[in-house]
């Protein structure tokens, strides 16, 4: 991420600001989701918006946004005060928002989406074509140059939101919101997203960033707000503070923001995939000629921009999806071949944290108890005389809950009270407790809260100093630099480049995710 | 964060069931009413009829036992994932094997025979759920769909069986010759003559005391076995089960044996307990009440056996009301039923929301976190 001088925003004097919020307070129920919440954004500036799970970020921008309403406090845009009860309002008072998961329509050309709940009359042509020209103007004057004529699903993600952001800017946004918009982006991309945001800046759009990556934030904002548990607790200039201020900030005590490790320990290979190969359900190639090797001791880390065969390389590994071809040996057998199933791969020692916590590895409606035996429940240790031995199942978790610091330490509570951090350290329990031999861990700190980060993080490298084997994959380019031993980069289903971690950096490792492959290896 | 904020469970099971009962009885009064009688009166002759005396009481269990089973398979599936409409079929058929060997059998003695139609009860109604549920896990085709087109196919088979085959020589009605006196259920003034306790004859009989029994077991089953927690798994996460090593289509087979074996226990009650033969239509709707007692039940063995009850007195009383009350005859009791089973079942949600308010309202001022 280059770090451009910041440009010097462009604010007429004693203007008001473009946005501003004034005690907004909202309650769910018992949850005190924004607490009095006040703070405002010039025009001309990037105003980040950072914050843990459940700090209240999402609920005050949906507030601004229109898709609910607060209980308390004013919002006023350019000075004047707005009563916004809708998306459509907000768009009319000139607030737009990118989200995080776009909303476009796939098969529908870019200027469609666009022009889409704007047409501009009955018949499509003549809204088209002014579109089509003021679509022109904003390309040149932004630099968000899109082919106006594909269809969306044609597009890479980083188009796609370019296309969002597009389509905030013709709906007249002078306030623009942008929620957690790298999650999807190559470090490339992440960057071209941010010079637009600069030159939005320069023409005077206010624009915050809501992020929890304070990397970005010190890279792209002039000012920062921190929330912490529904209430704003510092707002200050990005360049009067550090990532580590931020950091004490957000989690309200010091935190690591990097591990110490000692020198990897190499041991025996433990797993091995040749050749692997996985075709979807429409025959499209997912996974080509992956192969790579596993040693004791070790932590390697998968690297590349989300969907690049990342999941489904897990998934065959841990038996959820079966390959077309290839073979992985582990514990003297070929998985694939023998047909072994995710139960009998855990018996055998590979253990697998699933990448997407809520959809696989938990059933939320459960209780901590129960998704702390999930897939170990036919275990001798958790029954007795053919029936759930609950006393037993109730320990187990209650100890695993005290050794990982899984808060509140009560058993018998829904998986879907506790935090996303939390939920992931009692997974990460159950998988390391089965002792395995190799863990696969997909996105270890995916909606885990920076505390709780720290923690997963040193576990990992003690389960690694044990002599365990881990495949680490992760879209966050931070934590595969900050844990893996050996960095093996993919893109488009196959394995580009492989990196020790004294040779790695992170342009090396972009232009890989990129699809440019690394030359006879450095 | 923004996540919904839940009724606490005393709430959720007592209160809001009472509301949504309270709210069907006030439309069913404005009918009772529009019809020209007294609604007060009318309700207070259904629950006389029902549970005011021995006969209503008697009467009003004979019919929950129907609506426990049913409800006890509904509940099964549902914990699977699965919505088995087909409770009405599978009951009909899993009759079917419990007629027969009541038929067939009927030298033996009652303690031989018993086991053996509720083992025959239990296997016809599975076979006749497994079809479709090996259709869902093999070839994905809906269980919803199947299931109540085997309720048709199960009701044109039992009309050619009965029309064609078993049915009693020399005679038009289509059911068959009774049962010998072996294969008959004890009814309960019967059981309770035998302690020296003397009340009303009415069709209750011991099945009344298999159907509870089948609702402990199905508590064991689904809370504190294994294979329970597998089905849980898999009804409330499949891809989660995958990852668990629970193979989601083993599971709907299972499930959906165990939720017909459970159907097939209303031939028990109504058979052998009741009519003492085999006849056309002998579920009579039970195998859909089953549906609405299931949801008003929340899917659990003691709320099941609640609402079966509370559905049983409905149709006792329901019927005491047409035979007491001329201008309500047989068809506005059905009417009635059906706002309960609407308000209660298919729209039980409609006041969550403003009752989840309400709490939260309440709670909230005390509440600074």
């Amino acid at each position: 991420m280059s770090k451009e001088p910041a440009a010097p925003p462009f604010t007429p004097p004693d203007a008001p600001p473009a946005l501003e919020l004034r005690g907004i307070d909202k309650r769910f129920g018992l949850v005190h989701a924004n607490r009095a919440i006040t703070f405002s954004v010039a025009a001309g500036s990037i105003h980040g918006l950072i914050g843990e799970n459940g700090a209240g970020k999402s609920t005050l921008m949906n507030i601004v946004y229109g898709f609910h309403r607060a209980d308390a406090g004013e919002i006023r845009v350019h000075g004047r005060t707005v009563d916004i009860g809708s998306p459509q309002e907000a768009i009319a008072t000139g607030i737009g928002m990118v989200h995080q998961h776009f909303m476009l329509v796939e098969n529908f050309t870019v200027l469609e989406n666009v022009v889409l709940g704007v047409e501009g009359g009955a018949f499509l042509l003549g809204g088209l074509t002014a579109a089509r020209a003021e679509l022109g103007r904003l390309a040149r004057n932004y630099g968000l140059e899109v082919p106006l004529d594909t269809l969306v699903s044609e597009l890479s993600v980083g188009l796609q939101q370019r296309v969002e952001i597009l389509k905030a800017l013709y709906r007249g946004a002078e306030v623009l919101i942008l929620d957690e918009p790298t999650a999807v982006l190559t470090p490339h991309e992440a960057d071209q997203l941010f010079s637009m945001l600069r030159r939005l800046r320069a023409q005077g759009k206010a624009v915050i960033l809501v992020t929890h990556k304070l990397r970005e934030i010190m890279a792209v904002t002039d000012r920062v707000t921190v929330m912490k548990q529904g209430a704003v607790v510092a707002e200050v200039a990005t360049c009067e503070t550090t990532p580590r201020r931020l950091a004490e900030h957000m989690v309200g005590r010091a935190v690591l923001l990097h591990i110490e490790k000692r020198p990897a320990q190499l041991g025996a290979s433990l797993l091995t995939v040749k050749k692997l190969e996985v075709c979807d359900r429409l025959g499209v190639v997912r996974l080509k000629n992956v192969s790579f090797n596993l040693r004791a001791g070790e932590i390697v880390g998968i690297a590349g921009v989300a969907g690049n065969g990342q999941s489904e390389l897990l998934e065959v590994l841990a038996g959820t999806r079966a390959p077309s071809h290839g073979e992985i040996s582990f514990g003297g057998c070929d998985l694939v071949r023998e047909q072994i199933d995710p139960r009998a791969r855990r018996a055998l020692g590979l253990a697998h944290v699933p990448e997407d916590r809520l959809r696989m590895g938990v059933v939320v409606e459960f209780s901590a108890a129960d998704n702390a035996m999930l897939g170990y429940h036919d275990a001798a240790r958790f029954n007795r005389g053919g029936l759930r031995d609950e006393a037993a199942i109730r320990a187990a978790c209650a100890e695993k809950m005290t050794e990982y610091d899984v808060r509140p330490c009560q058993p018998e509570l829904r998986l879907a009270a506790f935090s996303g951090g939390n939920q992931q350290k009692l997974v990460l329990a159950r998988e390391i407790d089965a002792d395995p031999k190799v863990m696969l861990i997909g996105q270890p700190t995916r909606g885990v809260d920076i505390g709780a980060i720290e923690f997963i993080h040193k576990q990992l490298i003690a389960l690694r100093d044990a002599g365990k084997a881990l495949l680490l994959v992760s879209v966050e380019l931070d934590e595969i630099l900050a844990l893996a031993d050996r960095i093996l980069v993919m893109n488009a289903g196959e394995i580009i480049g492989e990196l020790a971690r004294a040779d790695a950096t992170e342009e090396k490792i972009g232009l890989m995710m990129a699809g440019v492959r690394a030359e006879a290896s450095s | 964060m923004s996540a919904p904020v839940k009724l606490p469970r005393w709430a959720e099971l007592g209160v809001l069931p009472l509301i949504n009962l309270g709210v069907a009885l006030v439309l069913a009064g404005v009918i009772i009413k529009t019809l020209g009688e007294s609604p007060f009166a009318a309700f207070k002759l259904m629950a006389t009829g029902a549970l005011g005396t021995q006969e209503g009481i008697g009467y009003t269990l004979y019919y929950a036992t129907n609506f426990i089973f049913t409800g006890l398979a509904v509940a099964v599936a549902y914990h699977a994932g699965l919505f088995n409409i087909g409770a009405e079929g599978q009951a009909y058929i899993g009759g079917l094997g419990t007629g027969l060997v009541c038929l067939y059998l009927g030298v033996w003695p009652f303690w031989v025979i018993l086991p053996l139609a509720i083992l025959a009860g239990a296997i016809s109604g599975a076979a006749w759920a497994f079809i479709p549920a090996w259709l869902q896990a093999r070839r994905g085709s809906h269980i919803v769909i199947t299931t109540i087109m085997f309720n048709f196919i199960a009701a044109a088979l039992m009309t050619y069986l009965l029309v064609n085959v078993l049915i009693k020589p020399g005679q038009q009605s289509p059911e068959t010759r009774e049962f010998s006196a072996n294969a008959v259920m004890p009814a309960a003034h019967e059981l309770f003559a035998k302690i020296g306790v003397t009340i009303v004859a009415t069709p209750l009989n011991l099945t009344f005391g298999l159907s509870l029994m089948a609702a402990a077991g199905v508590w064991i089953f689904i809370w504190r076995t294994r294979w329970g927690f597998a089905l849980r798994v898999a009804g409330a996460n499949s891809t989660a089960a995958v990852y668990a090593g629970i193979s989601p289509p083993r599971v709907i087979v299972g499930a959906m044996l165990i939720s017909g074996a459970l159907a097939g226990g209303l031939g028990l009650n109504e058979l052998m307990g009741s009519q003492h033969r085999i006849l056309m239509d002998f579920p009579s709707g039970a195998g859909f009440v089953g549906i609405a007692v299931a949801l008003m039940g929340r899917n659990h063995p003691v709320g099941i056996v609640v609402a079966a009850v509370l559905f049983g007195a409905l149709y006792q009383g329901g019927s005491q009301l047409s035979f007491d009350m001329p201008k309500i005859n047989r068809d506005m009791v059905v009417v009635i039923q059906g706002l309960v089973i609407l308000l209660c079942g298919a729209m039980e949600n409609v006041l969550r929301a403003p009752l989840t308010l309400l709490f939260a309202r309440l709670h909230g001022g005390k509440d600074t976190e």
